[in-house]
């Protein structure tokens, strides 16, 4: 990488973390979400949940546990639809373009302010993992430095997805619609709360869905993490997820047609 | 080697907005794209900024072919949007550090850079305000010594002075003649109001996306009834 380069990455992490930091309130909104999923909904649903043998968990795991890396990837796809958000009211304000004059390649680019949104929301599911822990969930003290990767790995895919969102949505107005149409099914058609093998039991052609929806593949490269484990599966469809998501954005961005409606173009 | 060469440039939203847009900008030139609301002004601006796919016809920015050469044209442009481009969140310094950084500016570079240009548009006690506390003049201001902060051989600016009162955009105007003047910086100022012309300046009338007229010697006085006509022909069409 040249020094270029470097400092245009430095600078678009810069102006994330400037921001995020303006926005007091997203950091504790960030949290209250798992958190109240965790203690209301994990209390509510431990005695009737069975999850015994249950991989990577070696015996029974208690409801609470099970859906700690779930909710690791919740704060990661709301994180991702806060970059795809980002880049709309980016380009409503005007600042995309500031962006887009850049003499750094598009794709680079745009790589930079997706690692930037993911260094974001890396303070949040640590500080979420510390409630959890606080909680008296505790996974293996190697497990907080195994898992880091992974939640890189699925705030990249995840981010990398809401790019594309993001260039296909027009208009800001659309948006809280279009993340409600996204976040909940994705979240709820995925083994972020129940994991595969129950669900198939309950209804073969949801548990199919769930398979095959790449969050569950992020949850579970994050599940295996957390207990020092890789899930080799997951992490090949993560990463492709990525790199095609990726892809399709920078196509999306480069094909001139991100700012007709902003430069009057209807 | 022209600074900026537009050769045949034609390009369609829905209906035509360029028809066979050709001219050429010498370095060092000061140069006012003259022309009504919806004239063509910021999308010719937009494929020059590569903003927009070029559809029809050629344009270099330094010598550079778009859009091959973008990384390398925009290298050595400076623009200034006719909406404004800042983030309100973020003090005059950081806006202004965040533009050097997406430039390749190293820290320190940036830091000396970003104090002369402030220096320069009288903005250096505002440094670390946030840009929301800014004057829509300021805000004006602030954005031309972005566009400056990387030593731009180009600069283009759509609209600049656009909402402003008079004495702001006296001075804007004059900042950045005298821009092209000391450093020999070429400009293409795009405005639609006329007494922004001075006499012999080099002016290019842009109308419904085809040049009218393009020469130095355009009489400043008689602009007015030049484009009441032109107006009132487009509301007769």
């Amino acid at each position: 990488m040249t020094a270029r380069a470097l400092r245009c990455f430095v600078g678009i992490v810069e102006r994330e973390f400037l921001r995020f930091l303006s926005q007091r309130g997203r950091f504790f909104a960030s949290l209250v979400r798992p958190l109240v999923w965790l203690v209301i909904f994990g209390t509510g649903l431990r005695s009737m949940v069975d999850l015994s043998s249950v991989a990577p968990y070696g015996s029974a795991v208690s409801y609470e546990e099970y859906i700690v890396p779930g909710l690791v990837g919740l704060i990661l796809l709301f994180n991702g639809m806060q970059i795809a958000l980002s880049m709309v009211f980016d380009r409503e304000m005007g600042s995309m373009k500031v962006l887009l004059v850049s003499p750094m390649p598009r794709g680079y680019l745009l790589t930079c302010r997706l690692m930037a949104g993911v260094i974001v929301a890396l303070p949040q599911v640590y500080a979420f993992l510390i409630c959890a822990w606080l909680w008296g969930l505790r996974p293996p003290a190697s497990g907080w430095l195994y898992v880091l990767p992974a939640v890189v790995l699925a705030g990249l895919m995840l981010g990398a997805l809401g790019l594309v969102l993001s260039s296909l949505v027009e208009q800001l107005e659309n948006f809280a619609g279009v993340m409600n149409f996204v976040i909940f099914p994705v979240f709820f058609a995925s083994t972020a709360l129940y994991p595969l093998s129950r669900l198939g039991e309950a209804n073969a052609v949801l548990a199919e869905v769930a398979r095959l929806n790449p969050f569950s593949q992020a949850v579970e490269l994050v599940r295996f993490a957390l207990y020092g484990r890789l899930e080799t599966t997951a992490l090949v469809a993560t990463v492709v997820t990525t790199v095609v998501a990726m892809a399709l954005a920078v196509w999306r961005y480069d094909s001139g047609r991100i700012l007709r409606r902003q430069l009057g173009a209807h | 080697m022209t600074a900026l060469e537009i050769r045949d440039v034609s390009h369609v939203y829905r209906k035509p907005a360029l028809r066979g847009v050709s001219f050429a900008i010498e370095p060092g030139d000061f140069v006012l794209l003259l022309g009504l609301n919806g004239a063509g002004k910021t999308t010719l601006f937009s494929l020059i900024a590569g903003l927009l796919n070029l559809q029809r016809g050629s344009i270099h920015v330094l010598g550079h072919p778009l859009p091959d050469g973008r990384s390398a044209a925009l290298a050595g442009c400076g623009f200034v949007f006719q909406q404004s481009a800042l983030d309100l969140d973020l003090t005059v310094a950081q806006s202004l550090r965040y533009h050097a950084a997406l430039h390749g500016l190293s820290r320190s570079g940036a830091r000396v850079r970003i104090e002369q240009e402030l220096e320069r548009f009288g903005l250096v006690s505002r440094m670390h305000d946030l840009v929301r506390t800014l004057s829509g003049g300021q805000r004006r201001r602030v954005e031309i010594a972005r566009a400056l902060l990387h030593r731009p051989r180009l600069l283009l600016l759509d609209e600049a002075t656009v909402g402003l009162d008079v004495p702001s955009r006296g001075a804007i105007l004059q900042r950045v003649r005298a821009q092209c003047a000391e450093e020999g910086a070429t400009a293409l100022w795009a405005t639609h109001l006329l007494d922004e012309v001075e006499p012999g300046d080099r002016t290019i009338v842009l109308h419904q996306g085809r040049i009218l007229d393009d020469r130095r010697d355009i009489a400043t006085a008689s602009l007015p009834d030049y484009f009441a006509r032109l107006a009132s022909q487009e509301a007769a069409a």
